[in-house]
Order: C-alpha cells, then structure tokens, then sequence
C-alpha cells in the first residue's frame, strides 16, 4: 500500500458533516480518553500534543478522528493576467472541519472496506465537503485545493500506523496540535474495528480556547473596537515620545 | 522565543520580530523615513496575513514618526498650516483608503493590490532617487553645479483657493496640498507605511516647498494620518494587533534613535542612493512574487485574507 509510509505527513483530508457517534456508545469493548479536554492558548503558545489511550477488549484495529469546528472556507485561484498572478474564481465551502485528524493501527485499506468508512466520513475519499453554491459540485479542484491547503497548514493529517497498541489491550497516539489551531469545539472520536466491521466507538469532547491576555486582547478588540484603537494609538504615541526624550538625554 | 500573537492568531519567534523591528528602526532613523514600506512586505513575506500586516504596520509608523516630529517641531522645522492643509487631504484619503482595503478585502483582491501598489510605487520612487542622486553626485564632482529655478510657473498656480504659506513661502491654492493629501493618504491605508516616500518628494517637486520644512510636515501629517488608519482599521477590520505593534515598535523605536546618530555621519547623496537601492531591491521582491509562478495558485481567505 502506497499509504503505509505516510505516518505523520499532512495529506489530504476532511470531512463532511460529523456523524460523530454518541458518547461511550454501544458496547463496553472500547474505553479511551485525552490526557486533557481543553488547549489553551496562551501568550507562549507554540503548538501541542495531546496523548490519546484507551483499552480495548481484545484484538482489533483502532481509528482515531479529531474534528475540529465546521467554517465557511473560501478557496481563492490566482490566474495570470498579463504576467501577474491576479486572484480569479473564487468557491466557497460550508461545514468544512477547521481542523481534522486521524491517526490508525493501520492503513485504513487494510482494515476495512471504504464502504463501513464511508458513512462515518473516515478517510480521504470518504470526505463530504459541499460548495455553498450548487453550480460549483462540479468544480472538484477546488475540493482538493482546500485540502491541499489545509494539510499544509498542518491543519488536516493523516497518520496511518501511528496507533500504537500494547498487549493487545493498551492502545495510545498523539495528536499534534500545531500554533495556528483554530479556536472552538472539538470531538476526538476512536473507532473498533474487528474483522472489518466496527465494533465499538466513543467520541470525547475537546476545546481549543484563548486565556488570559490572548483571550482578552482579542475579546477587546472585538468588542470595544474604537477604545482598542484609541489605546493602541496611545501607546505607539507614548513609545515613540518616551524613545525620543530617552535618547535626547543621553 | 514564542509568543503568540492574537489578532494574526499564529506564534511568531519574538526575538526575530524584535530583530525585525530594530534593523528596519535603523534604516529609517538613517535615512529619515517612517520604514513602513520595508517593514510591511517583511512581515507578509514571514508569514503575518496582510490585513494584519498592513493595519499593525500603520499603528508602528505612529511610534517611528513621533519623535522625529516632535524633534523637527522644537526646531521649527515644521510648516504647520501647510502639514493642517496636507492633514485634511490626508485623514480623508486615509478614511477612503480603509473603506477601499474593506472592499477589495472581501472580494478577495486586496493581496494582489498590496502587491502591485507597491512594485509601482516603490519602482518609481526608488528609480528616481538613484537617478536623481547619481546625478547630483557626478554634479558635485565637477564644479560647476547647474541650479534649479526656485519658481516655476505652471498650470497648478492657476488653480482657485489661493492660500500663504509663510513657513514655506509659498503662495499657492490649497487644491494642491488637499490633492496630495489625499492621495498619500489613500496609499498609507492600503499598504500600511506613512507615505513619506511619496510626500516628501511631492512637497519638494510639486508644491517647491523649501527642503528645511518638507521632513519635519511630512512627519507632522504621518503622524496622525496613521493614527487614524490604526483606528479606522481597528473599528472596521480588528486587524491591529497590539502585541506585534509592540515587539516592532520596541525594537524600532531604539534602532531609529541609533540609525539617526550614525546616518549624521554619511553624505546626503551617499544616504540617497542607498535609500534609493533598498527601496528598488523590495520593490523587486514583491514584482518577483507576483511575477513567479505561485507554487500553489489555490489559496484559503483566512483572516482578511490568506497569504
């Protein structure tokens, strides 16, 4: 399988509308956790991993899925016009995951056939991303420019293999979250597969927030635009009087 | 060293930017320009969107041009009816060019308008000041140094709402300084600098306003012509991000007090065909990103738009 020496490179992915499976659903089979349900985005925030492990009640594969929040995404082509790139047509996507991960014991072929994927919205060819506007369905390189952007973004990966599993019960992953996170609500949700059926899912609830000053500049200058640009003039004002006084003295 | 910055929402290396800020600070205390037009394609090129970029740079321009103002003021160096005059065209220039950068913005053509602004203006002006200095140098080698006419009458003296300057000592209509005005003011709101490399050589060349003056006004009208786009852009757009605007502005404004105390000890021409040969070789990198074929034509809008 050409998938199999992919793990960790961003490749192309997304996903359509979650069908995210309600929490600890069906069979007592597969328990998993995060070792944390919130990121926080901090001054020093340069990206992160959050680990992800389980157990399992006997042999099987594990498929994991961290969707991000669903956004309006718009892809922009550039065309030349009289020897410049000028930006040209534009699609725009509704429900697009701003952020999608998967990470599996295996290459998904391996395990299963596409179609117990595909109404999950697991893996590349299984994505549902809709254009806003019906003339655009067709327009298919669009689809795969956004995720062609968004993998390089680090924002979209996929990780066949990166699923580790432990006599045959313990299994664990890391999902990397790079500095440029979307903000929002997330969902990690971890397949079990057997024999090529699933067998048991569960899907755990993450956030991605701002705190502290992050959160407040950006609330500020949010919602009390006019006052946001007011300090940040005083400042520069400030900045500059205080560099000149300093320098005149000395 | 990290640090996240949340208006551009990415994580920058602070020391870099800090870097940034000082080595641009230092060119422009030499060379007594605000520095915007190095600054804003730099930060693009490292990643910041440009809506970012662009509305940030204009908040830093307000803390580079401040002390040079005040310094020039004490020394009565600015002509202030002509810089109210000039200031009027530009608050309104500037208020059309956010308006402007709003709408090219959402239909996703503000990137390539940035750019090409800047490969005009930049080419121009820099082409000019190499040739114009070059010139003045070969003139200064040999001795006889051929002098320009102090007054020469055209079409723009005939225009209505004559007005005196005596700063400048200049007797012409307020139409020319308000046009001006506006112009570079539509400029500093879409490309984020002070558009004192447009003004400067417009007081000189268009309105003969007396080289003494033309620093300390172009200064005087930066100052609040880029704190109104700083606001105009934070009201519209929430794209000035005050934790960038601080790690330039730091690093600015200590490189621009130093880079005035070493530009003291070079030439006024050799000063110029520097100046001249930076702006062209910026100029150059943007037409090159323009020109070249992008590695990939798709792009996402992102905030204000995608890079």
């Amino acid at each position: 399988m050409r998938r199999t020496a992919q793990a960790m490179a961003a490749v192309i992915f997304s996903v359509g509308a979650n069908s995210s499976p309600a929490a600890s659903q069906g069979s007592d089979a597969l328990i998993a956790d995060l070792s944390s349900r919130e990121i926080a985005i901090t001054t020093g925030f340069a990206g992160t991993a959050l680990l992800l492990f389980g157990t399992v009640d006997g042999a099987g594969d594990i498929v994991v899925v961290v969707r991000g929040p669903k956004r309006r995404e718009i892809v922009r082509r550039k065309q030349r016009v009289a020897g410049v790139w000028v930006t040209g047509q534009s699609v725009a996507f509704d429900d697009v995951p701003a952020f999608y991960f998967l990470a599996s014991t295996r290459p998904l072929n391996d395990i299963a056939a596409a179609a117990v994927f595909a109404p999950k919205r697991i893996g590349a060819n299984n994505l549902r991303i809709v254009p806003v506007s019906r003339a655009d369905v067709g327009r298919t390189g669009f689809r795969r420019a956004l995720l062609r952007n968004k993998a390089r973004n680090g924002l979209y990966s996929e990780n066949q293999g990166a699923v580790k599993v432990k006599g045959g019960r313990l299994f664990r992953t890391r999902v990397f979250f790079p500095s440029n996170v979307p903000t929002g609500n997330y969902a990690a949700e971890v397949y079990l597969l057997r024999n090529g059926v699933i067998i048991g899912d569960q899907s755990t609830p993450l956030v991605v927030r701002k705190v502290g000053l992050e959160a407040n500049i950006f609330q500020f200058a949010h919602q009390h635009s006019i006052l946001y640009g007011i300090i940040a003039i005083v400042i520069a004002l400030g900045a500059g009087w205080l560099a000149g006084v300093v320098f005149r003295k000395a | 060293m990290q640090i996240y910055l949340p208006i551009a929402e990415m994580s920058v290396n602070a020391l870099l930017l800090l870097g940034l800020g000082g080595g641009v600070g230092f060119l422009s205390g030499m060379f007594g320009v605000g520095g915007g037009f190095l600054m804003t394609p730099l930060l693009i090129f490292h990643g910041i969107p440009p809506a970012v970029a662009v509305a940030t740079e204009a908040n830093q321009v307000v803390a580079a041009s401040v002390s040079g103002a005040l310094a020039h003021w004490r020394r009565r160096n600015v002509d202030a009816k002509m810089g109210v005059v000039l200031l009027v065209g530009g608050l309104f220039g500037s208020s059309l060019g956010v308006w402007l950068f709003t709408i090219l913005r959402d239909i996703g053509q503000i990137d390539f308008v940035i750019s090409i602004s800047y490969v005009l203006f930049l080419g121009v002006v820099g082409g000019l000041m190499v040739i114009e200095s070059a010139r003045a140098w070969i003139r200064s080698r040999k001795t006889s140094a051929a002098r320009r006419k102090l007054h020469q009458h055209t079409w723009m003296h005939g225009l209505p709402f004559k007005m005196r300057f005596r700063t400048s000592k200049l007797y012409i209509s307020a139409l020319l300084p308000l046009a001006i005005g506006i112009f570079v003011g539509i400029l500093a709101a879409i490309m984020g600098v002070g558009g004192g490399f447009v003004m400067v050589p417009a007081m000189i060349y268009l309105l003969g306003m007396p080289t003494s003056v033309v620093v300390g006004t172009s200064l005087f009208q930066i100052v609040f012509v880029t704190a109104n786009v700083t606001l105009l852009q934070a009201i519209n757009n929430q794209t000035v991000d005050i934790v960038l605007a601080l790690l330039l502005l730091v690093g600015g404004v200590i490189g621009a007090q130093l880079g005035a105390i070493f530009g003291a000890r070079l030439k006024g021409e050799q000063l110029r065909v520097l100046l001249g040969l930076i702006v062209l070789v910026v100029c150059g990198g943007v037409a090159y990103n323009l020109i070249a074929v992008p590695a990939d034509p798709f792009s996402l809008a992102g905030i204000g738009s995608a890079r």
